[in-house]
């Protein structure tokens, strides 16, 4: 893994998260929260959860996509300025999870808007959300190098 | 973002009062979410503001609704059981709780006592660990971010001695239709006796701050007023009512599980404060004051554990199959770190239920905005909404209640499950 200050060479400084809730059942939002509050702490990294998207770099999606919810994550991802990345966290925007085959699902995620990163897990622990950032970030990096 | 307000309407406001003022200060409308940075769920609140103060509050959800009732309708006990289990993160032991009482209920099976002392346990842990969160919540929507990650620190602890005890963190797993997957040993009594020293040192501080600090007084005192008279015609649950001085809570008043013999009284703020508000203050000294609480019954419950299985079958193929020759009806309830939260099951001779209704405490308790949230600030709003501790998740799923346009402007149309299965039924499966 190359390291981490080559890697924002292309964005110029740390990512910005946006988290949209798709109609999660709020397990990994609040990991998403553990995420950024003291034991994990990710706002050492400069990783920020930004209040609009439109300053966001990196939308972190949670939940199965319920039906009233569609137009809004649509809107959202269209909002975000590009070069942007989608991370699907949890196994229910990954894949629906346990919810699939319900009447007013439209998931999963990738079904919706274009997913870069999968994070797996019911709900998937904070190292592994972050570890998923550092992963969008590679890809990033390596879109802007013309590797992809 | 969503605070722009496209929603204008300038208006006389066809109330009654002073005619003249409404002409100069226009009433505007602000939609807040679903997707809104102060709030961490999808629900949209439409806020009908004058100048500053909130006039008018209409709460609109369904934007979670996941459809798990049908869901559960589709899947054996033992699938179902799970799916309860991921109804809401935050309390991921309410539901399967309650779901498992329901079950029992229905099917006539019998707990061992060992696993109701095992249930109370983890349940009054996730009431710490929900609380803690819910005041690191209020500290952030009232700007005091130090609060948040205080008690987040605080809460990391007790979400490891839960993956000790069950193997997760978060949706533990650890339900099972008569009984408890795990057994807590003596290796695990050390951890609970260890974390629970912590936590009334960290519980003593905590209430501490939130009864001497200036911020958090000038911030919530006399803020969102839930008057005793609306909570109880409006049946509010949980902290919430018991804010408002109402002795409600489902461990004292029906002692089911293992609470009849531990013995839980109602945390109201006439006993710690000397009087009572209804305000978002006496919400909070509510909470902190449970989580003291919380780690009573755990030391009093470790006390009166007795030995013996925590488990009624060890086999879940041979549970589905004993269950299968039961038909029923059964109640599961639990007092959940929001409210009460009434779950129905009827079984019906098959191996899954043929009716189950959950009832969640953020039903009743976002009825409680509008009383809070009238003739308040708009600074306010997120302080007063996240004071109910809503969560969303756990709500949309109920009744759905829509506007008929056409008939009359202000008559909400409440449908029946009758009518509601055969709209579902038109729109989805045809």
């Amino acid at each position: 893994m190359a390291p981490i200050p080559k890697l924002l060479k292309y964005l110029g400084r740390s990512p910005w998260i946006y988290h949209i809730n798709t109609g999660s059942c709020n397990s990994c939002d609040i990991e998403i929260v553990a995420v950024l509050t003291p034991r994990y702490d990710a706002e050492r990294f400069g990783v920020v959860l930004v209040e609009s998207p439109r300053h966001a770099d990196i939308l972190l999606v949670t939940g199965p996509v319920c039906h009233q919810n569609l137009d809004r994550v649509k809107r959202v991802y269209e909002q975000t300025p590009d070069p942007k990345m989608v991370i699907a966290v949890g196994a229910c925007s990954s894949t629906n999870g346990v919810f699939d085959g319900s009447y007013c699902i439209d998931g999963p995620l990738d079904d919706v808007i274009p997913v870069d990163v999968y994070v797996i897990g019911c709900p998937p622990r904070p190292e592994n959300i972050l570890f998923g950032v550092v992963k969008a970030i590679q890809k990033l990096n390596a879109l802007a190098e013309g590797e992809i | 973002m969503a605070k722009s307000g496209d929603g204008a309407k300038s208006g006389d406001g066809a109330k009654s009062g002073d005619g003249r003022r409404r002409e100069i200060v226009p009433t505007i409308t602000i939609p807040i979410g679903p997707i809104h940075p102060a709030l961490k769920e999808p629900v949209n609140f439409r806020i009908t503001v004058e100048g500053e103060e909130i006039v008018d509050v209409d709460v609109r959800s369904g934007y979670n609704h996941r459809g798990i009732e049908w869901l559960g309708l589709r899947r054996n006990w033992i699938q179902t059981l799970y799916l309860a289990e991921r109804i809401c993160g935050i309390c991921s032991w309410v539901h399967p709780f309650c779901y498992t009482q329901a079950a029992e209920d229905a099917c006539n099976i019998e707990v061992p006592e060992r696993a109701d002392f095992i249930r109370v346990i983890i349940a009054e842990l996730e009431r710490i660990h929900s609380h803690l969160l819910w005041v690191g919540i209020a500290g952030y929507e009232i700007g005091y971010d130090t609060i948040l990650h205080i008690t987040w620190q605080v809460r990391e602890k007790i979400l490891d001695l839960l993956e000790f005890l069950t193997g997760n963190r978060i949706n533990y797993g650890m339900g099972m239709i008569g009984g408890v997957r795990r057994d807590i040993e003596e290796k695990h009594i050390l951890k609970i006796d260890e974390n629970l020293k912590y936590y009334k040192e960290a519980a003593d501080q905590l209430i501490n701050i939130g009864l001497h600090d200036k911020t958090i007084e000038k911030r919530m005192k006399n803020c969102g007023i839930l008057p005793r008279k609306d909570a109880l015609e409006l049946s509010i649950l949980g902290p919430t009512t018991r804010g408002s001085g109402v002795r409600k809570d489902v461990r004292q008043d029906e002692g089911y599980a293992a609470y009849g013999d531990i013995g839980v009284k109602a945390v109201v703020p006439q006993d710690i404060l000397g009087s009572v508000t209804g305000d978002v203050f006496d919400r909070t000294v509510v909470r902190l004051v449970e989580l003291k609480q919380s780690v009573e019954i755990i030391e009093n419950a470790l006390d009166m554990m007795p030995s013996g299985p925590v488990m009624y079958e060890k086999k879940p193929l041979k549970l589905i199959k004993q269950m299968q020759k039961e038909s029923g009806e059964g109640i599961g309830m639990h007092e959940a770190p929001r409210g009460e939260v009434i779950q129905y099951i009827r079984a019906d001779a098959s191996d899954k239920p043929a009716r189950w209704k959950i009832r969640s405490p953020t039903i009743n308790n976002l009825l409680a905005c509008r009383p809070m949230l009238l003739g308040d600030q708009i600074a306010d709003i997120p302080i007063v909404v996240a004071s109910i501790d809503p969560c969303i998740s756990c709500t949309d799923r109920v009744t759905i209640v829509e506007r008929d346009e056409k008939r009359s402007k202000k008559k909400e149309v409440l449908f029946t499950m009758q009518e509601l299965r055969g709209r579902f039924k038109r729109k989805v499966f045809v």
